[in-house]
């Protein structure tokens, strides 16, 4: 692909020029611009309609999953997709993949309309299926438990590229294998012979071995005790860099998703608080919720953890069925005042690229 | 002085067709009046098997041996009408998944006034008085109306701090909580590590932390127990082993896990996590010498024959190890 070298040029170059947020950005990568976006969602909604009563006949009304989202997705990035369990982070990945129908707003893949005005055409999905792959949270569950590794691995090569001869699809099958630290001697396994962290893997070889550009990961790590995750996160790093792949990482962890990202999205009942680069999120904050929701995390250090102020936040997530008026977050929010009750505040452009908060006590 | 004080605790379970499995070896460790021990490790590292055989709630297949001394007795060969005098009552539990661990078919009141007519005899009104104080406690607003609800009415967050009042109902001087905030989301955990400190601090209960989670630890824990393959490799008092862990497993999971603050600038964020290479052994499997050998970068012909023993740490306090290799020698090669 001819992008491939400009590509590395901005990478490697510009990445953190002009963003003094953070500091000692060693990496290249750690920066803002890396390529000309591939993923494009505006005003992306899913609302489902759900039964108000215990009964499926009892009258209606409208869950807003995913109420209004729009970011990109450039070429050869990672970024990260967080919020707490119900902000829509899952709906919204299975949205863009087509798992999900939407109901407004539109996905755009590279040249082509994947969803346009909340329609879905049956075209646009065989592009989308080639380009586009999933990394799914529970390793176990996502594989047959009836197909042998290889069988697991070879069924997308079968569909996506169905002019390849079959030791071509072997060896393919067997490079991918070996890439995520397996090998050709577990080809004729299943999938209980495996730990979590080895099915894990399995998963991201099923999903890359059609050498997809964008790779979505719903809680790919969230399944795995610490020392596996570390495995899994470094695994996806290196592929990422080593296959230019854009990355859709969805997690409720803000750890596991600050050493992945390097943009960040913070979700909260369906709608974008804020988007920036990672070293602006956790760097500097500016949603109240972000800064809830950094604050909140537990440091693995006594010194700090006992000493450090928690901005505990009172009360929990209200029902995504009956969103308060205005601002998603004003009913738990520490700096909320009436105005925030009256409209929904825009996503407003803060700073230097294309960081965006939605907030009206922000810069105000 | 000490409230419980477990020795050589062993947890083993029969199968049916294969050879039985030692889910848990060897723990020791003693549990002080107003503090609060972690337990760390993870998945199958027997950390909530340990707990579950002090509470007598091993599965039929499993048997516990050894010695758990509580207030002069010994646990582990009390009968089961000896225990429900002491759980529930002295000893309170709170689990991870508070669904399952209320009864959905009745309301909140009659689970938190059961405790209390059982092992209090007080009467009905009485108790009812009491848990409705006790979910104030814990930060219920409306507590006087929502204690007649049921558990399917209350989120995931309020309906652990349900639970955590029940416990709390009996005043018990031990609480044993196994991955309290595991099943809920990060604000919600933070409230509820809020409450577990102030519990800790205001009433006095000691409290058993069983996580995975070293950040939850470190923010409520005096004292650290880290479990690997059934055995303890390391127990110290909480800042000692984060500042300073001397066991390769204890320093490669704090190693592995990934930062939210890099402001110490020990965390460089762009480069890769370390981590800790291969996978823990499956249970049942046969192991000679370290069960962290194959995994451990500083392993060497004899961790693989030898089993190493929980030893006291020269010159530390509070500090005990299972490793062969000198804490000098991890110090230079590992970090």
């Amino acid at each position: 692909m001819s992008e491939t070298a400009t590509q590395r040029t901005v990478d490697m170059g510009n990445g953190t020029a002009g963003k003094p947020l953070g500091g000692g950005a060693a990496g290249g990568n750690a920066g803002a611009a890396v390529g000309e976006p591939v993923l494009t969602v505006r005003d992306l909604k899913v609302h489902f309609r759900v039964p108000r009563g215990a009964y499926p006949w009892s009258s209606k009304a409208t869950l807003r999953a995913v109420d209004g989202v729009s970011f990109e997705v450039r070429r050869g990035e990672t970024v990260g997709l967080v919020g707490e369990s119900g902000c829509g982070k899952s709906t919204l990945a299975r949205a863009i993949i087509g798992l999900t129908p939407v109901t407004a707003g539109s996905v755009r893949w590279r040249d082509t309309e994947t969803v346009s005005d909340g329609r879905r055409p049956a075209s646009a999905m065989e592009r989308l299926r080639k380009d586009v792959q999933m990394v799914f949270q529970d390793p176990l569950a996502s594989l047959d438990p009836r197909m042998t590794i290889e069988q697991i691995v070879t069924e997308p090569l079968k569909v996506q590229r169905p002019g390849l001869g079959r030791d071509e699809t072997r060896a393919r099958v067997v490079t991918m294998l070996e890439r995520v630290g397996l090998g050709a001697h577990h080809l004729s396994r299943y999938a209980h012979e495996f730990s979590g962290g080895q099915c894990q893997r399995i998963g991201i070889a099923r999903a890359l071995v059609g050498e997809p550009q964008l790779v979505i990961c719903d809680e790919p790590v969230s399944a795995l005790d610490v020392s596996i995750q570390a495995q899994i996160v470094n695994l996806l790093r290196d592929l990422q860099r080593e296959l230019q792949l854009s990355l859709l990482f969805v997690a409720h962890d803000l750890a596991v998703v600050k050493a992945i990202s390097q943009r960040v999205l913070v979700m909260y009942l369906g709608r974008v608080m804020e988007l920036g680069t990672r070293h602006e999120v956790y760097g500097s904050p500016q949603h109240p919720y972000t800064r809830a929701l950094l604050s909140a995390v537990p440091r693995p250090d006594p010194a700090t953890e006992r000493t450090r102020t928690h901005a505990v936040l009172t009360g929990e997530m209200p029902s995504p069925l009956n969103l308060p008026s205005g601002c998603a977050f004003r009913t738990r929010c520490p700096e909320a005042i009436g105005a925030c009750a009256e409209e929904v505040p825009q996503s407003i452009s803060r700073g230097t690229g294309d960081r965006r908060v939605a907030c009206i006590r922000v810069g105000a | 002085m000490a409230l419980l004080e477990v020795k050589d605790l062993g947890v083993r379970f029969t199968r049916r067709d294969a050879s039985p499995v030692d889910a848990v070896q060897r723990v020791s460790f003693t549990l002080e009046k107003g503090k609060t021990l972690g337990i760390v490790g993870e998945s199958g590292s027997g950390k909530s098997q340990t707990v579950m055989a002090l509470l007598g709630l091993l599965p039929g297949n499993g048997l516990a041996s050894g010695e758990a001394l509580y207030a002069g007795r010994n646990l582990l060969t009390l009968s089961q009408r000896e225990l429900n005098q002491i759980r529930g009552d002295r000893i309170g539990m709170v689990f991870q998944d508070p669904m399952t661990s209320l009864n959905p078919f009745l309301t909140v009141e009659r689970q938190m006034t059961e405790a209390l007519q059982l092992h209090r005899g007080v009467s009905r009104r009485e108790a009812r008085q009491k848990a409705i104080e006790a979910l104030q406690r814990v930060w219920i607003p409306d507590a006087a109306r929502r204690i007649d609800r049921y558990p399917h009415e209350f989120s995931g967050g309020m309906r652990q701090r349900v639970t955590i009042a029940t416990a709390l109902l009996t005043e018990p001087e031990i609480l044993i909580a196994d991955e309290p905030t595991t099943a809920l989301d990060v604000t919600v955990q933070a409230q509820i590590i809020e409450l577990l400190r102030e519990l800790n601090r205001d009433l006095g209960t000691a409290i058993i932390l069983i996580t995975h989670d070293m950040g939850v630890v470190a923010g409520l824990a005096d004292d650290v127990m880290v479990m690997y393959a059934g055995r303890t490799v390391e127990r110290a008092g909480a800042q000692a082993l984060f500042e300073n862990p001397t066991h390769p497993y204890t320093r490669g999971l704090l190693d592995a896990l990934p930062r939210i603050d890099d402001s110490d600038g020990t965390h460089d964020i762009d480069a890769p996590l370390r981590t800790i290479a291969g996978n823990p052994p499956a249970p049942g499997e046969a192991i000679e010498g370290c069960a962290f050998a194959p995994r451990c970068a500083l392993a060497k012909e004899r961790c693989h024959s030898t089993r190493p023993e929980l030893e006291a740490i020269a010159g530390e306090k509070d500090g005990w190890r299972a490793c062969l290799r000198p804490v000098g020698e991890m110090m230079e090669v590992v970090r």
